[in-house]
């Protein structure tokens, strides 16, 4: 095999605690990147896709492990790299062709000769005539033109691309990839390599020649593979289909993320970091949705048809079928979800019922949520500050994913009557509506 | 082939198709190289003055004839100022904004010094200067300048930081994957970023600029009375002078300068900072402005700028981007470097340390008649402030509201509004005081008068923006419900300029208090009118060269401001977030 062009060794992210403990973001990860290829990375938000990306294209340095550019290492070495991202990260103030100019002017290229060549990149690129127009005066796949032409206009030998489809209608992206596509191919632009962040599976399989898969919490790679299909792709053949499918099975295994009994833990020993349990951002009403959708469709559906009805993204729907496998209401197998009986309850209840079944759920199954519970419980005013539990999701997720932990739980908590909160004082307390109904709950002092 | 093309240009009617197209274009060349030439002309004049012998005592001419030249030294003054700030401000910011260290007490002490009273400051900036020129007009003119300097610096620096804390990541990832220099970087992504922002923090700044140059134009300090001809001091010679129309005269001038700038300098500017609008879609309405249409169609200049600027432009980027595709890794900075930074950071340390203590020993000497004076002066000075302000929301309020409101007024109003917020309320100081003692009143009366000229139009400004902000649909919905005028007062008027209406008031309140320092002691026809308050007490020891109460009674009012800033606006801002978000 060709000696790769990016190699990373050992490579990590992480943050390191004020009271010593570190978030780990991306889990030490080796890494090699070939000439001639395209590099697809998927997984799912929150799994460090674009903090790889920003520590392979040099961006960002990595907290542990080394990258290496033909061999040598990245601090002393400035790759040849350029970046398209979801953003454009376009400079609005700058017409199209300044903006294409820009990188040769960094570059010291003189006026003619910077012209000369951001005009026929431009002209490849499908934007001829639009020279003098600025960013806002163009649609949003234009202005992903101008953003590939910024790019290859400085000929990188390695490109990446943050998403960079995202935040284009369907029919312009699928369009802009194909012309992409085809200057890959038509080896009209001198790239070697180009390596492409995405969550859309579909996309992947679709351009990539070797897909890798991102876990999350921490960030690891779960698969690399390649893809043997010749380009172009016919979405409809069986092969295709084929490689779409076991994509989504690697997508879909849960993960293993349960908290472990604390006794797994040996004392003295610096043993990885128990793992807490994490909540899919996943609001009751979606979750409800897809119960229902479940139990409409005979009780289990693929997750890949699921998506397709619902128009989702996997990245998006993916959080729904987690939350709903946490709670018991459904199982998650080989990208199949099969709704279970408790699941199945839920869905044919009316809205009092299920904010039981759910309550009941939870309790049985969420750690955080029956933390809040019991501590209201056995305090006298049955009230608690909610620092104490943004505290405990500190210790064990960034700042951002504590707070959406945080704010997940709150919706589950007020949605089931496990707890009120008061956003103006911050207190979480028990809902009167407990105290005075009562509850299944044996250990509510009002019996 | 030309003559049918020029005579279908006649045919299609516009009006000034008469003229040739070449000609037309001409025409506005030759009006802005005359109006470079009598730029140039001013800016000379300006600088002889400047560097002529010093002279104390100018002899201000009453004759409206010299006004012109009066408004071409203010204008002077305003403008060397707003240069320096300028500079500072990009320095500043971008050090404060890039270096975690500095950052850290660079933006607290901006705070502060926000809230300093500068006019406390004249006396000792005119005396250190004047000593450093004594033979120049120069000295007393720096001395001007940088007391504007000082008013105006805080915001725009302020501004220009947030500014680039603010550039998104994705933008300066761009700037470093493709490796621009320093120089790339700062015109094509920093400066364009904090472009708007600088903007409209620059035409505050002006705006404050002017109010402080009319104060200090003409001052007395102790025997010495200081003058710089300038539209402030015309204006305070024919108050003294009671010569009504010398006053008209000078008002007009003032309001002439006040439009003329927003015309030929702030509506172009915004106009053309359109572009740097970091938004996705196009606005529909754009600020416009006729001079930049003028200035962009011009042949002439822009001749002048494929020649010369942009050769220049290109030469210097080129020279400044990196010439070879290899860059060593960045040198670690050399030992004896991090020993200066050590060195001068404990110097700068000790002397403010030594400064404090000084301060702090001199006002030790403070006895309790001159402490329980303070505290009088302080209590007056705090009821005066907040009865102005009073006064300012009953009529502001009202005012705001039914201009933010109907956008047909506020067409109408608005300019209006900013016209006369725009003219310095110390220009009109004498003017208001000839007024009211006329009609029987004293400074008592006349100062609570002079703090809400001042201060009015930000609680105006804010209201109006707050009003502007309420949504329709709860607009519509308060018309649906049938709400009286007072529910609907209670329910969405009032919390809705709730947040802005504090804004404004602190703001107003931080400019009353040091407004306060002329508008409490003023000297009046060879006489020295005044009331009892901290303004008072500054000016007064100002004069007496009572050096420890001056310093002692400015500690009190920066103190005083900055506990207002932080308590006063701190929940208000809290609220309207919580707003926003509900």
């Amino acid at each position: 095999m060709s000696q790769p062009i990016i190699e990373a060794r050992g490579l990590a992210k992480f943050f390191q605690q004020p009271e010593g403990g570190r978030i780990e973001v991306i889990a030490p990860t080796n890494l090699a990147i070939h000439p001639g290829t395209i590099v697809a990375l998927l997984g799912p938000s929150g799994s460090g896709k674009s903090t790889l990306l920003r520590m392979l294209s040099g961006l960002a340095r990595p907290s542990a492990g080394e990258v290496f550019w033909h061999g040598r290492p990245l601090d002393g070495y400035v790759p040849n790299v350029a970046i398209v991202f979801q953003s454009f990260a376009l400079f609005p103030w700058l017409t199209v062709l300044e903006n294409v100019e820009a990188p040769l002017r960094a570059a010291a290229i003189g006026a003619v000769e910077r012209r000369k060549r951001a005009l026929k990149m431009l002209d490849t690129v499908g934007l001829d005539g639009f020279e003098t127009a600025y960013p806002k005066e163009l649609s949003g796949g234009m202005k992903q033109r101008v953003g590939i032409a910024r790019a290859l206009v400085i000929e990188p030998e390695v490109l990446f691309m943050d998403e960079p489809f995202s935040s284009l209608d369907v029919l312009t992206a699928e369009n802009l990839r194909g012309e992409l596509l085809d200057l890959w191919l038509s080896n009209k632009i001198p790239t070697r390599t180009m390596f492409l962040v995405t969550h859309n599976i579909e996309e992947a399989v679709l351009l990539a020649d070797r897909i890798i898969v991102l876990g999350r919490n921490p960030g690891r790679i779960r698969a690399d593979f390649p893809i043997r299909l010749a380009q172009p792709r016919d979405r409809k053949s069986s092969d295709f289909v084929a490689v779409i499918d076991h994509t989504y099975k690697i997508l879909t295994q849960p993960e293993v993320q349960d908290v472990q009994p604390s006794q797994a833990a040996g004392f003295g020993t610096p043993a990885p970091r128990l793992k807490f349990q994490m909540l899919p951002h996943a609001r009751p009403g979606s979750i409800a949705g897809l119960l229902e959708l479940l139990a409409d469709r005979a009780g289990s559906d693929d997750l890949y048809h699921l998506a397709d009805d619902l128009a989702m993204e996997v990245d998006d729907l993916l959080p729904i079928v987690e939350a709903a496998a946490l709670l018991g209401f459904a199982k998650l197998a080989e990208g199949d979800t099969e709704i279970t009986a408790e699941g199945r309850g839920f869905a044919e209840a009316d809205i009092l019922n299920r904010k039981v079944l759910f309550r009941e759920a939870a309790l049985k199954n969420v750690s955080i949520l029956r933390q809040i519970d019991s501590v209201l419980r056995t305090k006298s005013d049955h009230t608690i500050q909610d620092e104490l539990f943004r505290d405990i999701l500190d210790k064990h997720f960034s700042e951002d994913e504590a707070q959406r932990q945080f704010e997940t739980a709150l919706h589950w908590g007020r949605y089931s009557e496990i707890f009120d909160y008061d956003s103006d004082s911050g207190r979480l307390f028990l809902p009167e509506s407990t105290a005075e109904v009562g509850t299944p709950s044996p250990l509510s002092p009002e019996l | 082939m030309k003559r049918p093309l020029r005579i279908r240009v006649l045919l299609s009617g516009a009006p000034w198709s008469i003229f040739p197209a070449g000609g037309w274009s001409r025409l506005t060349d030759a009006f802005i190289f005359a109006a470079g030439i009598a730029l140039l002309y001013g800016m000379v004049r300006v600088a002889q003055s400047w560097l002529g012998p010093f002279t104390p005592q100018v002899e201000i001419s009453l004759s409206p004839t010299a006004l012109p030249r009066y408004a071409a030294y203010s204008l002077g003054r305003i403008t060397v100022a707003y240069g320096f700030s300028l500079v500072f401000t990009l320095m500043y910011g971008h050090i404060a904004a890039y270096n975690p260290k500095a950052e850290r007490f660079m933006i607290p002490v901006l705070d502060v010094l926000q809230s300093i009273p500068v006019l406390s400051f004249l006396p000792g900036l005119m005396l250190a200067m004047v000593a450093l020129f004594p033979h120049r007009q120069l000295g007393i003119e720096l001395g001007a300048i940088l007391l504007i300097f000082t008013g105006q610096v805080w915001n725009m620096a302020f501004s220009f930081y947030s500014s680039l804390k603010s550039i998104p990541r994705e933008m300066r990832d761009t700037a470093r994957i493709y490796r621009f220099s320093w120089w790339q970087n700062f015109t094509q992504v920093e400066l364009p970023f904090a472009t708007i922002g600088l903007v409209w923090n620059s035409m505050m700044s002006v705006a404050g600029g002017w109010f402080f140059l009319m104060a200090c134009e003409m001052f007395v300090l102790g025997s010495r009375d200081f003058r710089l001809p300038g539209l402030g001091s015309y204006l305070q010679t024919a108050a003294s002078a009671g010569d009504t129309p010398a006053i008209l005269w000078g008002v007009g001038a003032m309001i002439i300068v006040i439009v003329l700038l927003d015309q030929l300098v702030w509506r172009p500017v915004i106009a053309w900072a359109e572009k740097f609008k970091v938004e996705q879609v196009q606005d529909r309405q754009a600020p416009r402005s006729w001079v930049l249409e003028i200035l962009r169609r011009s042949v002439g200049l822009d001749r002048l700028r494929q020649q010369t600027v942009a050769p220049l432009g290109e030469w210097v980027a080129l020279c400044l981007a990196r010439k070879p595709a290899i860059q060593a890794p960045r040198p670690q900075r050399p030992e004896w470097k991090k020993w200066v930074v050590r060195g001068v950071g404990t110097a700068v340390i000790a002397a403010v340390l030594y400064a404090v203590a000084g301060a702090v020993l001199m006002m030790a000497g403070l006895d309790g008649s001159e402490i329980r004076q303070l505290l009088r002066a302080a209590g007056a000075t705090f009821l005066r402030v907040n009865l102005a302000l009073l006064l300012g929301a009953a009529w502001t309020v009202p005012a705001g509201v039914a201009i933010g409101l109907s956008p047909r007024l506020a067409r109408v109003a608005q300019p209006v509004a900013q016209i006369a917020a725009s003219v310095p309320a110390t220009a009109l100081f004498p003017v208001v005081l000839l007024a009211v003692v006329g009609a029987g009143g004293g400074l008592g009366v006349a100062s609570i008068l002079l703090l809400l000229l001042g201060t009015q139009w930000y609680i105006l400004f804010n209201v109006i923006a707050g009003a502007i902000a309420i949504p329709t649909d709860l607009r519509e919905a308060a018309t649906i419900f049938r709400l009286t005028r007072r529910e609907r007062w209670r329910n969405l008027l009032l919390p809705g300029i709730f947040p802005y209406l504090i804004t404004g008031l602190v703001t107003a309140s931080g400019g009353a208090w040091n407004a306060s320092i002329v508008a409490e002691y003023f000297r009046f026809k060879g006489q020295t009118i005044s009331t009892v308050g901290l303004g008072a007490t500054i000016s007064r020891a100002t004069d007496i060269g009572n050096f420890h109460l001056l310093l002692a009674a400015t500690c009190v009012m920066a103190a005083i401001v900055a506990v207002i800033n932080r308590t006063g606006l701190a929940p208000a801002l809290c609220f309207s977030r919580d707003q926003i978000q509900a």
